[in-house]
Order: C-alpha cells, then structure tokens, then sequence
C-alpha cells in the first residue's frame, strides 16, 4: 500500500435530510488499493453517507469536504461526480420503464467518453461482462431493473461498475437480496474489478459479504457517525457480539 | 446541482439548429394554380373541374358543402381554440404542378430539394414499396416497384385512384366516414386533394409497408387529404405515413379523412407519425372497418401542431374481428392534444385492445378521449383500455375521458389509467451513471415511448426520438 494522496477524502461531513441531520461529522480516507467497509446498524446513516457523496439532490451536505482523486466533489452534480470518476452501486435500483439494460449502458459510455462506443467492442465487453456475472444474456433487451429479482439488480447494479469503471465504488448493501450462490459471483466480480488504482467502500449491515470481499480497515457507523475503526477482525467481532456493545461503549462519547 | 448540469449539450444545441433547416425550411414555391382564400361552392365547382372529374365527385363534394355549412363548430374538447379557425381566410386549393410525375427525374428540381432533406430517395432505396408524397395539395411523385404492380397492388393517389379505378372510389368512398360524420369530415369531402389510395387483391401479403410523405408547404393552407386503403379477403398491407411541417406564424388547417376497409380475414396496419408545425390545426377523421377475422391497426404518433383532435375509430363488423390503437401524443408549450380511440364492438368474439400514451410539457396539456361501445349482440367480446400519462413541469396538464359503452354482460372489459412525473429518483439514479438531467430526462420519455416505437420501423423510429429530442430541450422539470 502506498501512502500517497488518497483516492476518496472526505472530512468532517454533516448531511440533513429533509431538515434533520442524519450524518453528524464523518471523515475517511480511502486510498488506492483500498477497500473499506463502513458497518453498522440499520438507520444509522450508512446509505445517507454514500447518497450524499453520489450528490443526491434530496441529502445534502451542509458542513465538510470531500475530494476524489484530489478534485473537490461538493462542487459538482451527480454526473459530473460520475465523470470525475464516482460510483454508487444503490441499495434499490429504480426501474427505467423502456430502457433495455443495454441501451443504458450504451447511454452512460458515451457520457464517459464523449462519444458512442464501437458497437462490436461494447457488445463483446458486455457480454463478456454478463456472462461473468451469470446474468443471462437475454438481460440486455430487458427493461432496467423493471421486474428484476432484488438478486438480479444487484448483480446489474455490478455490471454497471464494472463497465463504467470507476476510481471508487460506493457499494451499498450490495449483498443483501442475494442468495449464497449469487453472493459468491458477485463477490468475484468486485475483486477482479479491485486493483492498485481504484478504492472500495463497502456500506453494510452484515459481515458476510466480507468473507468474499476482504477489507482492509472496517468502520462501524452509529447515530451518523464512525464511533470505531479496525482491522478484518472487527467485522467478526461485529458478527459475533451485534451492535450492542459498541453502542453501549460509545454512548458516553457520542452523546456530546 | 452545478451551473453546468443545466445546460443543454452541444448535441442538442445543434439539433435545435438543425429543426429549422431539416423541418422547417420553405421553398419559394410559384403556385401554379392557387385560388382565392375561403370556401364556397363555386371553389369546389373548380377544384372539382381542374382535376376533370366525374360528375357524381362534383355532386358529393356540393353535397358535402353545404353539410359543411350547416353543421356547427364541434362543441366539445377546445372550443376556445376550435372556435378561432377562420375558415373564410385559407386557400382550399394549390396545384404546384401541372401533371402528375412517374419518374425521379420528372420532379421539378426544388421540389426534388425538398424531398432529398427529407430523405425520401435514401428511404426508397431501402425499402419503399412505392412513394406518394404530397407536396402542398397534389401527389408531385409517384412511384411503385413493378413487382408489386404485377401482384396486383394498387397504390395511387387518391385522384389518379379516382380516374384509374373509379368503380373501386364509387363503391367504397364516403362508406366509412360519411360527410354527415361531423363538419370537418363534410369540409374534406367538399374540398379534398390529395392523399393516397391502396387496394390490395385477395389473398395477397404486401410484405413491404407502403409509405407516403405528407408536407404543407404555405400560409394559410389547407390540407385536405384524402385516403381510402381497401385490403380484399385475406390479403395483408402495411401502410406508413410521415409528417414534418415548416414553421409558420398564421393560422393553418389540416383536415384528413382517412377511410380504411379490412374485409374478410384482411389485416390492415395504418401507421402515422405526425410532426405539425406549432400553429397547425390538426382535425383528422380516421376510421376503418373490419369485417369477419379481419385485423386492424392504428399505430398513431402526434407531435407538434396547435391543436389535433384524432379518435382513430375501428368498427368490428364481423365476427372475430380485431383492433389495436396504439397511440402516442406528445404536447409542447401552448399545445393541446386531444387524442384517443374509437372502438366499436358489433360482432360476437370481436376484441380490442387501445393504448395510449401522452406526455405532456411545460403548459402543454394532452388529453385522452375515448369511446368502447360493445352492442347488445356482440357477445364473449373483449376490450381493454390503457391510458398512460407523463407529466414533465409544474404546468403540464393530462385528462382522461374514457367513455364505456356496454350493452350486454358476456363481456370482458378493462381499463387503467396512470399519470406519473419524471421522478427526481430516476434522474438522480441516472445522472449518477454520468448523464446529464437533460439526457435523463430525454431517456426517461424515449422510455416510456418505447411500446410505441419498437412498433415502428427503424428509419422512423430513429426520426421520432430526434423529433422528441428537439422537443425535450430546454425542459426544466
């Protein structure tokens, strides 16, 4: 691991919903070659962390910083997030009515890079990609996520990174809907996308994504804020013990 | 949301651009034969005798006058709008050229200029079955491939059908949508040029659409365009009509009849994508009748005019007949249109289906009117009704008047209707993938068009969405 500028650097992030903040001070590094896991319990704000860094317009970030690959993110939509390099694998994808899921991924390349891509280079990468997550090809002239299995559009939400690319993935909840089977292909394909030059962050509430997809740090996120750091070890810890006694440790301190 | 992200992309700044030379250029046409403004019967008298006529025409088109003036304004749907046609300031006819041309190269040069930026020659090339397209009132050009002469397919415009095949015009003319239909059907009847006219003989499947280009090219015209497709006992036959319009900025009126007969086990599919300049008034009758185990189909797309009032109507005649409205209309600022379906149920085991999608932008206001009828003697029939709406703004406006006419209780009858907005959900699920909101928003209305343009072939499927494309711009939803 090389310390040099991190991939993904967010300090001290405050984040309201609809009035209310959900997101009370978080700071991370992620540095390339990394992958984190923020854990924790369900409503303790994980999903409203990586929504607020994609630049949902409904979560916004009322205090702090953030910078990918050294570019200021808070200054920039949601698509230009995406340019710069950003990717939010969601916890529900929507349905597009009308949109084959190829169609999709032709429409997001081109905004990549400005220009169609080869029609024969993209179906072959496609495929390829489709095959490797056991999606079935008849996917592609399916409607996006429109009567998908909650399986299914996880593992559609992961074809989309691994076309598109990124410097860092948000994964959020990414394992849940998913059976031990479709867990296992999905968990192959985040690491074969994992390299020296990209970052991952795992949002979840279960350790067992992480047998497959091995973090370097884990962070546990309670009441909007990380209360503990650690190695692999705190997510079996977390699995072992609950939520509970983190909570109860952390009390005194969270409560300002 | 940055500056940035709300600005429209070059792309479809050109495009915009592109809309006036593409769509809305005009020639410098010298009218060959251009009448006086407004209508009485010495203007049909004339219309009737330049293009020499048989008698019985000239007396259903007087007939048909004074229908015309007899009958009041509809009193439904936009009256405020209807009621602003002066109907005594539009020319009822111009004859841009003497004859008729069989061939390419007898096609005056500006208007050969005129079709070559519409495409019309690449489009042939391709697969036309044979070309009729309508330059201001009269058919310019005119061809068929001769394969699909020997088979027996005649496919004229409506005034050579009237010379080349007079008892086939006689027999069926006015049958479907008579002059007493209502007063824009009599004012075509009494003023109609143009348009095209199909009969395909027993038995035979016209595997290539046959396609006609349809074009207003000057103030103040009318255009009454009139077709009558005929498909004998169970023969088959694609019909395609496409629209652009210039730009004007006086009023213009465009009232088609449309007649369509599907005899015995005949399947007809009649497809229309209309893109009207924004002053156009577009009141259109289209009817068909589908007699025992006949097939018939409007695929029906409405962009762009003033106002269009379009029922497509399909009578099921005989038993087991079928009909299917797949519709799609799409309303800009200061447009209203007010489309649907007609199905009318007279036969046993008949069944219908109409689909119906409408968007509707910034104060443009699109309106679903519909009609079942099932009579008291068309039992163990089957109707569904489907009526989607998107809504793209703060002003945009959608209603629904489906109207449910059942006579007798073995019948299987259904209806939805849904009104949705572009969901600030899916334009974040989709600018988070790298699309700006305009082309999320551009994706999310080609999406939710989709049942209609697969159905469409794909040179028009392609022109459609640019032409939805052109119309998205610019939306702040």
């Amino acid at each position: 691991m090389t310390e040099k500028n991190p991939l993904l650097d967010f300090r001290d992030i405050h984040v309201e919903v609809e009035g209310k903040e959900v997101i009370r001070g978080v700071s991370l590094r992620v540095y390339s070659g990394q992958i984190h896991a923020i854990m924790g319990p369900n409503g303790s704000g994980k999903s409203s962390l990586s929504n607020a860094l994609m630049g949902h317009p409904d979560y916004s970030i009322i205090k702090g910083e953030a910078y990918l690959d050294g570019q200021n993110l808070l200054k920039m939509s949601a698509d230009e997030r995406s340019h710069a390099g950003l990717f939010l694998a969601f916890q529900y994808p929507l349905a597009i009515p009308g949109v084959t899921v190829a169609n999709f991924l032709r429409t997001a390349l081109k905004s990549h890079r400005g220009k169609d891509a080869d029609m024969s280079d993209f179906r072959k990468i496609f495929l390829k990609q489709m095959d490797a997550l056991s999606i079935d090809r008849s996917f592609a002239t399916r409607y996006l996520n429109e009567g998908f299995s909650g399986g299914e559009k996880k593992k559609v939400e992961i074809l989309q990174m691994a076309m598109l690319n990124p410097k860092i993935a948000l994964l959020d909840e990414t394992d849940s809907g998913l059976d031990i089977d479709a867990l296992k292909i999905v968990s192959n394909e985040i690491n074969r996308f994992h390299n020296d030059n990209n970052g991952i962050l795992l949002v979840t509430h279960y350790q067992r994504l992480l047998n497959y997809v091995k973090p370097h740090h884990v962070h546990v996120m309670i009441n909007g804020r990380l209360v503990k750091s650690g190695g692999p070890e705190l997510a079996l810890q977390l699995e072992e013990k609950g939520y509970d006694w983190i909570e109860k440790a952390t009390r005194g301190k969270v409560e300002v | 949301m940055s500056d940035s992200a709300k600005q429209p992309n070059s792309d479809l700044t050109n495009l915009n651009s592109d809309y006036a030379t593409k769509y809305g250029f005009r020639d410098p046409v010298d009218y060959f034969h251009k009448g006086a403004k407004g209508i009485n019967h010495e203007v049909v008298e004339m219309i009737s005798k330049l293009k020499k006529e048989p008698r019985w025409m000239t007396d259903r088109r007087h007939e048909a006058l004074d229908m015309f003036f007899s009958k009041p304004i509809p009193q439904w749907g936009n009256t405020a709008l209807l009621n602003e046609i002066d109907f005594q300031n539009i020319y009822y006819f111009v004859k841009p050229v003497e004859e008729m041309s069989k061939d390419w190269d007898d096609v005056p040069e500006y208007i050969k200029k005129t079709f070559d930026r519409l495409g019309i020659p690449e489009a042939e090339k391709k697969f036309l079955g044979g070309v009729s397209a309508q330059y201001e009132s009269e058919v310019v050009y005119h061809s068929m491939r001769d394969d699909l002469k020997k088979q027996g397919v005649i496919f004229l415009s409506m005034d050579s059908g009237l010379h080349e095949q007079e008892e086939i015009v006689r027999k069926y003319f006015g049958t479907v949508v008579p002059p007493t239909d209502n007063k824009f059907a009599a004012l075509n009847t009494a003023v109609w040029s143009g348009g095209s006219f199909i009969y395909v003989p027993p038995g035979l499947d016209v595997k290539i659409p046959l396609q006609a280009y349809f074009r207003i090219n000057i103030e103040n015209m009318g255009q009454f365009e009139r077709t009558l497709i005929i498909a004998d006992k169970g023969s088959r036959v694609h019909y395609i009509e496409g629209c652009t319009a210039p730009i004007y900025s006086t009023e213009s009126l465009h009232a088609a009849v449309v007649e369509v007969i599907a005899l015995e086990g005949a399947y007809i599919r009649y497809t229309t994508i209309q893109n009207w300049a924004r002053n156009i008034f577009n009141l259109v009758t289209k009817r068909a009748s589908a007699y025992r185990n006949a097939t018939v189909e409007w695929i029906d797309g409405n962009i762009g005019s003033r106002l269009s009032m379009k029922y497509p109507c399909i009578q099921l005649m005989g038993e087991g007949a079928k009909a299917e409205v797949l519709s799609v209309a799409f309303a800009g600022i200061d447009q209203h249109q007010d489309a649907g379906a007609k199905v009318i149920h007279a036969a046993p085991n008949t069944s219908s289906r109409i689909t119906s999608k409408s968007i509707s932008k910034d104060n443009g206001r699109a309106s679903y009117r519909g009609l079942v009828k099932i009579y008291k003697n068309a039992v163990n029939s089957k109707a569904s009704v489907e009526c989607d709406a998107l809504l793209i703004g703060e002003e945009a406006r959608s209603d629904t008047y489906p109207t449910m006419e059942i006579d007798n209780d073995q019948v299987k009858v259904e209806h939805e209707a849904r009104v949705s907005k572009v969901a600030e959900e899916q334009l974040f699920y989709l600018t988070s993938r790298g699309l700006t909101e305009d082309e999320a928003r551009l994706l999310i209305v080609n999406g939710f068009m989709e049942p209609f343009t697969k159905e469409l072939p794909m040179e028009y499927a392609v022109e459609l969405n640019r032409l939805i494309e052109l119309e998205m711009e610019g939306t702040v939803g």
